[in-house]
């Protein structure tokens, strides 16, 4: 337990919640808390760090800004949403956390997030890993061209990149191309089987995006926008997220 | 859609689920994050909850939950396997070759192979 006596300031000032709920649609509810306890009980990041949701929450609204940001724990919330569904007052506060991590100076931010995100900025594919268009191009066609050999009834099965005017707009996670390429094919079976008219985007193709993980804005929307983009300029009605 | 692929009886729910279902940890860039004892402890209720149901086999919808879910399985003994959703609908239609099986577990892994003389 914690044996110091927390005093609150006496000049009023603006607390990060406070403006955290001015960005928010409905103010993320932040302010609405009845303290009832249902967003821990089954939040599986409760006692990490000594922390749990309703806690963070009570610190945020008390405006313990320096131990709300200075904590691991918001590493620690997946953002899974769980407690907003169990919430009686659907209060966001995986929205809060991920302001409070979007506020860490990104170099102190982790490193591994970090590396994730800054990889899917250095080329057009958005991919985590930092694998090309080009290579991406290279894998898909070569394992499409070993299995219509070697499964003579998937003779006629596609994995179009860059097809204009494809019904579906497909992403995928790197590390099937990257590190087992044979396990992108159990889905092109389906989608030929089902007779879809899909495609990848030489863009953006790549699903995963680290940098909303990271809490970078910007860079989450250049993922984000350069994969819609593709799939716009495609002419392709739906996007279908594999992630 | 699960259970069509499988058969009615052996299809088991977890609980709590659907929105009530515990997230198992991988997500939100925990698996990058460098904090792995507390991302395994993050994961133990996902872990209990997919053990109490006795399944040999739990079906990820996500890269991140399949590689977080596996790591449980081995971490706290479970022994339970990870399968995403498109190789099992590809096992039930006959069409899983023997090259896109790397998380099916021996008892499955020659059931109705498509194609076996493509073995890599
Ligand atoms: S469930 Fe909602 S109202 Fe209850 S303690 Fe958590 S945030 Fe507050
Ligand atoms: S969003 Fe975060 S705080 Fe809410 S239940 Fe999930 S892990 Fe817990």
């Amino acid at each position: 337990m914690e044996e110091t006596v927390i005093r609150l300031g006496g000049k009023r000032r603006t607390t990060f919640m406070e403006k955290v709920r001015e960005i928010l649609p409905e103010g993320g509810h932040l302010n609405l808390c009845l303290t009832c306890g249902a967003c821990s009980s089954g939040c599986p990041a409760t006692g990490l760090e000594g922390l749990d949701p309703r806690k963070f929450l009570r610190m945020a609204a008390l405006g313990l800004d320096e131990e709300i940001l200075a904590t691991d724990w918001v590493w620690m919330c997946t953002q899974c949403q769980r407690c907003i569904y169990v919430c009686p007052m659907k209060i966001d506060i995986p929205r809060l956390v991920y302001n409070v991590r979007a506020a860490w100076p990104r170099e102190k931010r982790p490193k591994g997030i970090r590396g994730s995100c800054d990889m899917a900025l250095r080329n057009d594919s958005c991919s985590a890993m930092g694998a090309s268009p080009e290579d991406f191009r290279f894998v898909v066609e070569d394992v499409l061209a070993e299995y219509r050999e070697a499964q003579p009834e998937f003779a006629a099965m596609e994995a179009p990149i860059d097809k204009a005017g494809a019904e579906f707009f497909l992403n995928q996670n790197s590390r099937e191309p990257v590190t087992e390429p044979d396990e992108m094919v159990p889905l092109w079976k389906l989608l030929h089987l089902a007779g879809a008219d899909w495609t990848y985007g030489s863009k953006g193709w790549g699903g995963e995006n680290y940098c909303m993980f990271l809490g970078d804005d910007a860079a989450w929307k250049h993922i984000t926008a350069t994969a819609a983009r593709q799939a716009e300029e495609l002419g392709c009605k739906v996007f279908l997220n594999t992630e | 859609m699960v259970k069509t692929a499988v058969g009615e009886e052996n299809f088991i729910d977890m609980q709590p689920n659907r929105s009530n279902n515990y997230c198992c940890g991988g997500g939100g860039g925990f698996l990058q994050s460098g904090f792995k004892a507390q991302r395994l402890e993050f994961g133990r209720l996902k872990d209990e909850q997919i053990r109490a149901t006795g399944a040999q086999y739990c079906i990820a919808g996500c890269h991140n939950c399949h590689a977080q879910i596996h790591e449980l399985s081995e971490h706290y003994g479970g022994g339970y396997h990870v399968i995403h959703l498109w190789t099992l609908l590809c096992l039930a239609l006959g069409i899983l070759g023997p090259n896109e099986r790397a998380y099916l577990g021996d008892d499955l892994r020659e059931v109705a192979v498509f194609h076996p003389e493509s073995a890599k």
